[in-house]
C-alpha cells in the first residue's frame, strides 16, 4: 500500500468551468478500485473527463509511471491507453453488438492486445448478447455490459467508469453488480469509479477519494476513510464500516456462516463461498449499539469486544461513536446523546458492540 | 408518333448531368461546412449560417443576377477567369454548375448539419476513448450515424437542381447542349404553343422524380442500416 512512484495514479487538475472551479489533486494505488465519491455537482465526472483528456484542464497526470499530461505534454484522448464507461452505454447504433465490442480492439496493435475477446465474453456473459446482433435489442443492463466489455477489449492501463449504474433501474443494477464485483476480483488493471451511491462504493471500492465543490476533501483506504468522523460520509444516514473477513464455519442446522476477522467473528446468513474465501461485510452505524457489560439474554448474536476511539455529536439528539475492534478494524455506532450520558461513554473505554445486522457485499 | 425530339432528349440528358455533378460537388463542399457549423463556437458562425441559407429566401433571379455580374467580363470572378485563360463562365455548363451549387447549398448543408448536431458529441467521445483518431472518428462514426441526413441532402440537392429555372435563365440562357436544361426546354415549348411536347417533358419529369424518390425511400429505410 505504501509502494509509491511507478505503481500509482497521480492526478492534479485545475479547470475553470462556467459555474465552478475544479481544483483537485489526489493519488491512488494502481491496483484495485478507487471510488471518486461526492454529491452531484462536486466535479467527479468532470475530474474523470479530465483524466481521460475529454476536458482540457491544466495540471499533471501520471498513470503507472507514464506521463499523460503535464506543462508540455497533452496526450489526446485516443492516445491514452484507457477504457471509459459512460453513464449511458452509448453503444454505436450503426454497428452490431460484435462490431461494437471489436471497435476498440481493432484499433490497438496486436502486440498490445492482452485481453482476449473470449475472456471478456466469458467475464461479462456476452455470448447470447452477441447473437442478438442489433444493440437496440438489448436491455439497459445488457447494453452497459457490452459497453464495459468494449472498453476492456482495448487492454487499457486504467478503466474509468462514470456512474455506470446510475442510468439503470434497480433490477438492472442488481443484474450488473455481480459482474462488476467479478471484475473487481479478477481484473488486474486499476479502476476509477465515479459514484454518488454509498452502497456501490462500499461494495466495489478499495480506495476512496472524497470530492466536494471541485476539491478533494479526503483520500485513503476505504475502511479507514469511511470511519473518519471528521468527514461527511460518517454522518450519512447509511454511514457504516466495511470489514473484510474470511469464511470460517458453516452452521447447517441454522443456515448461518461464521466470518472471522482480526477483531473477532460475525455470524451471518449462510453464504455459498467456500472456507477461507474473503468476503466484504458492511455494518451500518445505526445497526450497532453499545453495552458497557457483556449482555446476557440478548437475541443479538454478534457481540464484539471494542474500545471507544472517538465520539462526535451529530445533531441535537445523536452522537456517532468510532469503535476500534481488534488491531486494525473499526465499527461506527450511532446512539442517542442520552445513552452516551447514561452510560458515561468516553474515549478509551472498553465496551461491547452489539451488531444487529450485517450486509454481505460479495 | 415521335415523343421526344433529339433536342428534348439532349435537354433531359443535360439536366441529369447537371444535377449529378452538382450533387456530387455539394457532398464534398457541404459536409465539411455542415461539420463546422455543427461544432464551431466562433462568433461569426451565425453569419456563415445565414449566408448559406440565403438562397432559401432570395428569388433565384436575384442570385442569378449577381452571379452574372460577378462572373461577367467586368466582375471579380470574371476578371480572374480571364486572367487564368479559362474564359467567361456565364452561358457555359461550368457557370451553370457554380450557380446551381450555390443555389442548392442550403438543401445539402442543413440536413447534414442537423444530423451532426442530433448525434451530439457523445459517440465521438466514445470513439476517441476507443483509440479512434480524428479522421477515423469522422468516417467510422460521424458519417454512418449521419446517414439519414446525407440521404436527405442528396435527394433534396438533386431534386432542387433538376427543378431549377430562375438561376439558369439568368446565368445560362438557352444554349442547346450547353445550358438548355429541362425546365428551360419546357418553357420554350410553352412559349411556342407546343403544349404536347411540353406535356411529355413535364409529365416525364414528374414520373421520373417520383420513381427516383420512391426507389430511394423504399431501399433507403433498410439498407442504410449496416449490420457489419
Amino acid at each position: 500500500m505504501n509502494a509509491k512512484a511507478a505503481s500509482e495514479i497521480q492526478v492534479s487538475f485545475k479547470l475553470q468551468l462556467e459555474s465552478f472551479l475544479l481544483d483537485a489533486a489526489f493519488s491512488a494505488p494502481a491496483v484495485g478500485v478507487t471510488a471518486l465519491f461526492g454529491p452531484s455537482g462536486s466535479g467527479k465526472t468532470t475530474l474523470l473527463r479530465c483524466i481521460a483528456g475529454l476536458e482540457r484542464a491544466t495540471g499533471t497526470l501520471h498513470v503507472d509511471g507514464d506521463t499523460w499530461q503535464d506543462e508540455t505534454i497533452f496526450e489526446p484522448v485516443h492516445k491514452r491507453p484507457l477504457g471509459y464507461v459512460f453513464q449511458e452505454a452509448s453503444l454505436f447504433s450503426h454497428l452490431s453488438v460484435r462490431a461494437n465490442l471489436e471497435y476498440g480492439l481493432k484499433r490497438i496493435p496486436l502486440s498490445e492486445r492482452k485481453v482476449p475477446l473470449e475472456q471478456v465474453v466469458e467475464w461479462l456473459g456476452l455470448g447470447r448478447l452477441i447473437e442478438r446482433g442489433d444493440p437496440a435489442r438489448l436491455s439497459g443492463g445488457e447494453r452497459q455490459r457490452v459497453a464495459i466489455g468494449r472498453a476492456l477489449l482495448t487492454s487499457p492501463h486504467i478503466l474509468l467508469m462514470d456512474e455506470p449504474l446510475s442510468a439503470l433501474d434497480t433490477n438492472s443494477k442488481q443484474e450488473i453488480l455481480p459482474y462488476l464485483e467479478r471484475l473487481h476480483r479478477d481484473l488486474e488493471i486499476p479502476v476509477l469509479y465515479v459514484s454518488h451511491a454509498m452502497d456501490e462504493v462500499a461494495r466495489l471500492a478499495d480506495h476512496l477519494v472524497l470530492l466536494d465543490q471541485g476539491r478533494v476533501m479526503a483520500s485513503g483506504a476505504l475502511g479507514e476513510t469511511l470511519a473518519r468522523l471528521d468527514l461527511p460520509t460518517a454522518h450519512f444516514d447509511d454511514a457504516g464500516a466495511v470489514i473484510e473477513a474470511a469464511v470460517a464455519q458453516h452452521d447447517e442446522t441454522y443456515h448461518l456462516t461464521r466470518l472471522d476477522f482480526s477483531g473477532g467473528s460475525l455470524w451471518v446468513g449462510q453464504v455459498q463461498q467456500p472456507f477461507g474465501s474473503k468476503v466484504r461485510a458492511r455494518v451500518l452505524a445505526r445497526d450497532v449499539s453499545i453495552a458497557t457489560q457483556q449482555p446476557h439474554g440478548s437475541s443479538i448474536t454478534n457481540i464484539l469486544h471494542a474500545r471507544i476511539a472517538e465520539i462526535r455529536d451529530e445533531g441535537p439528539d445523536k452522537v456517532i461513536v468510532r469503535l476500534a475492534v481488534g488491531e486494525s478494524h473499526v465499527l461506527l455506532s450511532r446512539i442517542t446523546r442520552r445513552s452516551r450520558d447514561l452510560l458515561k461513554l468516553s474515549a478509551g473505554m472498553e465496551v461491547f458492540a452489539q451488531v444487529k445486522s450485517v450486509a454481505l457485499m460479495a | 408518333m415521335t415523343v421526344f425530339d433529339p433536342d428534348d432528349l439532349q435537354a433531359v440528358w443535360l439536366t441529369l448531368k447537371l444535377a449529378g455533378v452538382v450533387t456530387l460537388l455539394l457532398l464534398f463542399i457541404a459536409t465539411p461546412l455542415a461539420w463546422w457549423l455543427a461544432h464551431s463556437r466562433k462568433w461569426y458562425k451565425g453569419a456563415v449560417a445565414a449566408l448559406v441559407a440565403l438562397p432559401l429566401v432570395l428569388p433565384p433571379t436575384v442570385l442569378g443576377f449577381y452571379l452574372l455580374l460577378l462572373m461577367g467580363p467586368h466582375g471579380i470572378v470574371g476578371e480572374l477567369t480571364a486572367a487564368l485563360h479559362i474564359g467567361a463562365l456565364p452561358f457555359t455548363f461550368t457557370g451553370l454548375v457554380i450557380g446551381s451549387v450555390l443555389f442548392s447549398m442550403p438543401f445539402a448543408v442543413q440536413p447534414i448539419q442537423n444530423a451532426f448536431e442530433a448525434m451530439g458529441k457523445r459517440p465521438l467521445e466514445v470513439a476517441a476513448t476507443l483509440r479512434a483518431g480524428r479522421w477515423d472518428r469522422f468516417f467510422s462514426v460521424a458519417v454512418p450515424l449521419a446517414r439519414p441526413g446525407f440521404f436527405t441532402a442528396i435527394i433534396l440537392a438533386f431534386a432542387h437542381t433538376v427543378g431549377e429555372f430562375g438561376v439558369v435563365l439568368m446565368l445560362g440562357g438557352n444554349i442547346p447542349g450547353e445550358t438548355r436544361v429541362l425546365s428551360v426546354a419546357i418553357y420554350n415549348h410553352v412559349e411556342a404553343m407546343e403544349y404536347g411536347a411540353a406535356q411529355w417533358l413535364a409529365g416525364g419529369m414528374v414520373l421520373f422524380s417520383f420513381i427516383v424518390l420512391l426507389g430511394l425511400y423504399l431501399t433507403g429505410g433498410k439498407s442504410w442500416k449496416v449490420t457489419r
